[in-house]
């Protein structure tokens, strides 16, 4: 039994496109799924969707999604809410947006184990000493009272995946957590959620378009395409063979470290032709039900 | 040591501000028609009379000579003498500001929480016809001046639901045994409540009409900033970890939001305390905007300087409040 479970789930910008389509996909206790895809496939639409953050201007049309076994959209809002609180967590793409500017450090960590989960507020503040060790932070205490301006992107973004691990979540949503930090940070960065993940067991639903750090971090991956999968698979297939062309095209649009003179390859016309027909007939079926 | 030049060069910036200002009031009220011995002297009086009348308020000396005098006197804490009350400037000024300073206040106040509850409301509803009423209110009570709002509750209040006194500061009748001008306040400290809600019974409907249209500025600006600052990542993030909406607009997005709108309330509230002038009048309230239209009639020139002074100076100490208060809601600025 998986622990996050999505079924069929439709979303659309009201009065206007779908952004999702039918989407599927499973995340086991412990798993790491990567979900790969260009700019504006869906991918963090997803992982929005999952912990109940998606704008006002989007709507979800059908589908289910299941946590634990229960469906998020089923509940009334504050239920759904009190659920995705107590056993979700996000890790955000930019550290420096991610943090109130006017609270310090600590509270931001604690609050929530506190007000939403009951801890006491010196075991909340004793917790976030140790993640903050355990995301390599020296002088934590010095951290915590400070305010987000004090410290470094690198630095923040540590403070956020501590933050994400602090009430032992079994799900984390990470959307493009490396996406904007410095490319020697990334690879800490990258490493450092890697290892947390392993340590805590917790699922990861790691929202991405590097296929490398697929390659690094997940398991199983998702290909989206305009809000439709194309390939469900484990990273290990993936890798070696690819089912849907337009996953090969994607392998093969990789630059490569190996050959650094080999120039881009795009993705080719004729796959993403395919591509567009094979979401135009998707629509087409939905359209007549 | 940068904190204490800071404080220096507001000192600074200050008194150069208050002498343009009085260089300019001075002027200005010697330049415009009508003089004061005119208005002291019953018509048909003599040339000789006037002259001597002149001669004995240094009317008659050249305009920089008597800007002089003044200034001298200005320096040592020596406003002049009104001419219609005979009585000291400094004396009649720091005796009405009590009243209006806790009108303002009370306006403000007011402006605060109606202006803040509009945002709050607004954005917890925003998309919603909540927000398109909150719109509506806000539009209304900005678009009608506050005088204008006066009347309309004089008539509301006064006349037609007569729960408020529509003049005065206090009931006459009443044995009041207070020590300072602050009556509101000093009410409360004397725990004679009787006589704060008689205060508040007449301080009401004036300090309405003055906060309605401020309030409709913060509503308007705070909802702006609250909807625009909704949308920021940390917000986002606080909705996760299982906050309610309220929650997350009072403790994520409100102090943030509010930095913008404190600026401005900032300027807006030096334009409320200008616009006591004319409410006073309107409700007959016994304080500075009351006598400064009555120094204005009767052409009471050191009277007149006096108040102008004093309102710049209440006009700088609130942008002052207002840079302190930025600094201390604002984390980023606190170390600068």
């Amino acid at each position: 039994m998986s622990f996050l479970s999505i079924r069929n789930l439709s979303v659309r910008l009201k009065n206007g496109p779908p952004l999702l389509r039918r989407v599927s996909l499973d995340v086991a206790a412990g798993e790491v799924r990567g979900l790969v895809g260009e700019s504006g496939a869906g991918k963090s639409m997803i992982g929005k969707a999952v912990l109940g953050i998606l704008p006002p201007s989007v709507q979800i049309t059908e589908g289910e999604i299941l946590l634990d076994g229960t469906d998020l959209l089923r509940l009334s809002p504050r239920e759904s809410r009190r659920r995705i609180g107590a056993s979700c967590a996000l890790i955000p793409q930019d550290p420096l947006t991610a943090l109130n500017p006017s609270h310090r450090i600590g509270p931001q960590i604690t609050n929530r184990l506190v007000d939403i989960l009951g801890w006491t507020r010196a075991a909340a503040d004793a917790r976030a000493i140790d993640l903050l060790a355990e995301v390599q932070i020296s002088d934590p205490a010095r951290v915590l009272r400070s305010y987000p301006h004090e410290l470094s992107g690198g630095m923040r973004q540590r403070i956020l995946i501590a933050s994400a691990f602090a009430a032992e979540p079994k799900l984390i949503v990470a959307d493009e957590p490396t996406t904007a930090l410095d490319v020697t940070v990334q690879k800490q960065i990258l490493r450092l959620i890697a290892g947390m993940q392993a340590r805590h067991g917790t699922a990861l639903l790691f929202v991405t378009h590097d296929l490398g750090v697929v390659s690094k971090v997940c398991q199983k991956l998702s290909v989206l395409y305009s809000g439709l999968v194309l390939e469900d698979s484990t990273v290990t297939d993936f890798f070696t063979a690819p089912r849907h062309a337009y996953s090969a095209a994607l392998l093969a649009a990789t630059p490569k470290y190996t050959d650094p003179d080999a120039g881009l390859q795009p993705v080719p016309d004729a796959v993403i032709g395919a591509v567009r027909a094979e979401v135009d007939s998707f629509d087409r079926k939905a359209a007549h039900g | 040591m940068a904190f204490l030049r800071i404080i220096l060069l507001r000192v600074l910036t200050t008194l150069v501000t208050l002498a343009g200002v009085a260089v300019i009031v001075f002027f200005v009220i010697r330049v415009v028609p009508g003089n004061p011995i005119a208005m002291m002297l019953p018509p048909g009086a003599t040339e000789d009379d006037i002259a001597r009348l002149s001669a004995l308020y240094g009317l008659d000396k050249p305009m920089v000579t008597q800007f002089g005098i003044w200034l001298a006197g200005v320096m040592q804490g020596d406003f002049g003498t009104s001419i219609t009350t005979r009585q000291p400037v400094l004396g009649l000024v720091l005796g009405r500001l009590p009243a209006t300073l806790e009108l303002s206040i009370m306006a403000l106040v007011m402006a605060v929480i109606l202006g803040g509850s509009a945002a709050l409301i607004g954005t917890r509803g925003r998309g919603t016809r909540t927000e398109g009423a909150i719109d509506v209110a806000n539009g209304m009570a900005l678009s009608v001046p506050d005088f204008l709002w006066g009347l309309v509750l004089m008539l509301v209040f006064g006349v037609l639901l007569p729960v408020f006194h529509i003049s005065g500061r206090v009931t006459p009748s009443l044995d009041l045994p207070f020590t300072t001008g602050f009556y509101l306040f000093e009410s409360l400290i004397r725990l004679r409540f009787d006589l704060w809600a008689d205060l508040v019974a007449h301080m009401f409907m004036p300090a309405l009409a003055l906060a309605i249209p401020l309030a409709a500025i913060i509503g308007q600006l705070l909802k702006q900033s609250l909807k625009e600052t909704m949308n920021l990542d940390y917000v986002t993030l606080a909705r996760t970890k299982g906050y309610g909406e309220t929650h997350v607009i009072l403790r994520e997005a409100l102090r943030n939001a509010a930095l913008p709108t404190l600026t401005l309330v900032g300027v807006q509230f030096t334009f409320l305390i200008g616009g006591t002038v004319i409410i006073e009048r309107l409700f007959s309230y016994e304080g500075l905007g009351n006598m400064a239209i009555d120094a204005v009639i009767n052409r009471d020139l050191p009277l007149i300087q006096g108040i102008v002074i004093l309102f710049a100076v209440i006009f700088t100490a609130v942008n002052l409040i207002v840079d302190l208060l930025y600094a201390v809601l604002n984390p980023r600025l606190r170390h600068a």
